[in-house]
């Protein structure tokens, strides 16, 4: 009942702001080209789909998004266990990351240009550096948490190299430390898709520029919706995933 | 006499913030093929170090060491820790065949000597389930059952019951000497406690000192299955306990 209740007030909530929003244009108090009414939005969205535009821009941003998650996920997983496990590394690295760390991910765009040109690659580098961070740091922190005793218990049943331990213990012990930075990196590197593609890249991010530059406005809403709805199924899906694979947990 | 474990003037030390202690000097020990073995001391007296070595996890300071085990066969040792310190991302099953996943035992047999161990300690339907899922004592017979699914020449014990409540520390007590009766295994206990020495062991050792040596030495002659109220064990641990206190007074 409560939850129930609780639902019907965020909804009222959400619809409330919708009326709002269509009512300020229509009204005249604000510019329609510069604030279109959300009620165009599904017109805009038909069309967008029927050119086949819609289809196309998602999956050519898709395409980055996954790539650019992969490569810098598994390059921060690698070397974030590299540096968690081994302190030579660690401390061999640790004024390159002070140096590299605070560099945002956008700043790489002249970089991803001349190296890449305006190409899927050079959206799926920018992508992967913002990722990359945060599973470097996840996955560093959390083998460097796994308990000891852990490592012993491996050792005292003859697990003595250390491919064995990482297999036996590092990973699954650091498994829910890693996917916590996996799911941020999840919402990260959606910024930087946009982001990527509005220097040219075909994708939803040059679409929304197209159709900005053309005044359309509520066709950039169309792409903003669909970013959000993308967002939250990933999340979703990954969030499930999450729950699958820490189901040993309390 | 060469028993199954041979420790000769065997010295253990720790360091901690770059202090040496010395916690065990001159330690001569045999353990005998199918002996229950209890070693009693106060806590850092070095009992648990001594277990340490002998599976391989510290280094003695001084000293030799010799586990008589058949090459290839069986691991020499197989250690019980004091918190059962099962993995929690494995179901029960997949903890007690942990041990056996580098020996090469394919995994159907490994399976198979799971059940057969967790049969054994009494856990037998409880395989699919998440170590978070049992008690105390439960995880401890799954961490037992661990240990003994390696089939070990000796079963090392690491106080195993020390943290349990005493309902279930002596349930557990009883499971350990019908699954050596059923197993003949060698078994090494460490424990703080005199009276579950007494009860579980054929011979006690006491140490005590710094660093700590043999203060007592003790035979239990009782037969098992023996009664926990039996006077014969109350006197055995009062002779224990007189022992230890002329020993730590000479030293």
């Amino acid at each position: 009942m409560k939850n129930l209740s609780r639902t019907a007030v965020s909804a009222a909530g959400l619809i409330a702001f919708l009326a709002l929003w269509e009512a300020l244009p229509r009204l005249g108090l604000l510019n329609t080209a510069l604030v279109p009414p959300p009620s165009e939005v599904p017109a805009a969205f038909l069309r967008e789909l029927r050119s086949g535009t819609w289809l196309t821009a998602v999956l050519n941003s898709l395409s980055h998004y996954v790539t650019g998650l992969a490569v810098g996920a598994g390059a921060g997983l690698i070397l974030g266990v590299a540096s968690g496990l081994f302190r030579p590394f660690e401390t061999a690295t640790a004024w390159i990351v002070r140096l590299l760390r605070p560099i945002p991910g956008l700043a790489w765009v002249p970089f991803a240009i001349i190296w890449f040109g305006v190409e899927p690659a050079a959206a799926i580098f920018i992508i992967a550096i913002g990722v990359f961070w945060i599973v470097f740091f996840a996955t560093q922190g959390a083998v460097r948490g796994v308990d000891r005793d852990l490592i012993e218990v491996a050792e005292a049943f003859g697990f003595r190299s250390a491919p064995a331990r990482l297999v036996k213990i590092v990973l699954p012990a650091a498994t829910p430390g890693i996917m916590v930075g996996v799911r941020t990196a999840l919402g990260q590197a959606w910024m930087a898709v946009v982001a990527a593609e509005i220097f040219g890249v075909p994708g939803v991010g040059q679409r929304m520029m197209q159709a900005s530059s053309l005044l359309s406005t509520e066709i950039v809403l169309v792409y903003m919706l669909t970013m959000a709805g993308l967002y939250g199924l990933f999340d979703t899906a990954f969030v499930a995933l999450q729950n699958w694979l820490l189901r040993w947990r309390a | 006499m060469a028993g199954v474990i041979d420790i000769r003037a065997l010295g253990l030390a720790y360091e901690r913030d770059g202090q040496t202690t010395q916690v065990l000097s001159g330690l001569d020990l045999t353990i005998e093929r199918g002996e229950f073995l209890a070693i009693v001391g106060e806590s850092g007296v070095g009992k648990s170090t001594l277990l340490r070595v002998l599976i391989g996890l510290a280094e003695p300071s001084a000293g030799t060491f010799r586990i008589d085990a058949e090459p290839g066969k069986r691991a020499p040792v197989a250690l019980v820790f004091q918190d059962a310190r099962l993995l929690p991302w494995r179901r029960v099953i997949d903890n007690v065949t942990f041990g056996l996943e580098w020996s090469g035992v394919p995994r159907l047999e490994r399976r198979r000597r799971a059940k057969a161990m967790l049969d054994l300690v009494g856990l037998g339907d409880l395989g699919h389930r998440w170590p978070h899922q049992l008690s105390g004592g439960q995880r401890q017979r799954v961490a037992l059952a661990r240990a003994l699914a390696v089939e070990p020449e000796v079963l090392l014990m690491d106080e195993p019951f020390a943290a349990l409540d005493s309902f279930t520390r002596e349930g557990l007590q009883d499971e350990l000497l019908r699954i050596r009766e059923r197993t003949g295994r060698t078994i090494l206990f460490v424990t703080h406690d005199i009276d579950e020495a007494v009860y579980l062991a054929d011979r006690v050792i006491v140490l005590a000192g710094r660093p700590a040596g043999i203060a007592a030495e003790l035979r239990v002659e009782l037969p098992q299955p023996r009664r926990r109220r039996d006077p014969g064990l109350a006197d055995t641990a009062r002779q224990l306990r007189t022992e230890l206190s002329q020993r730590s007074a000479e030293l």
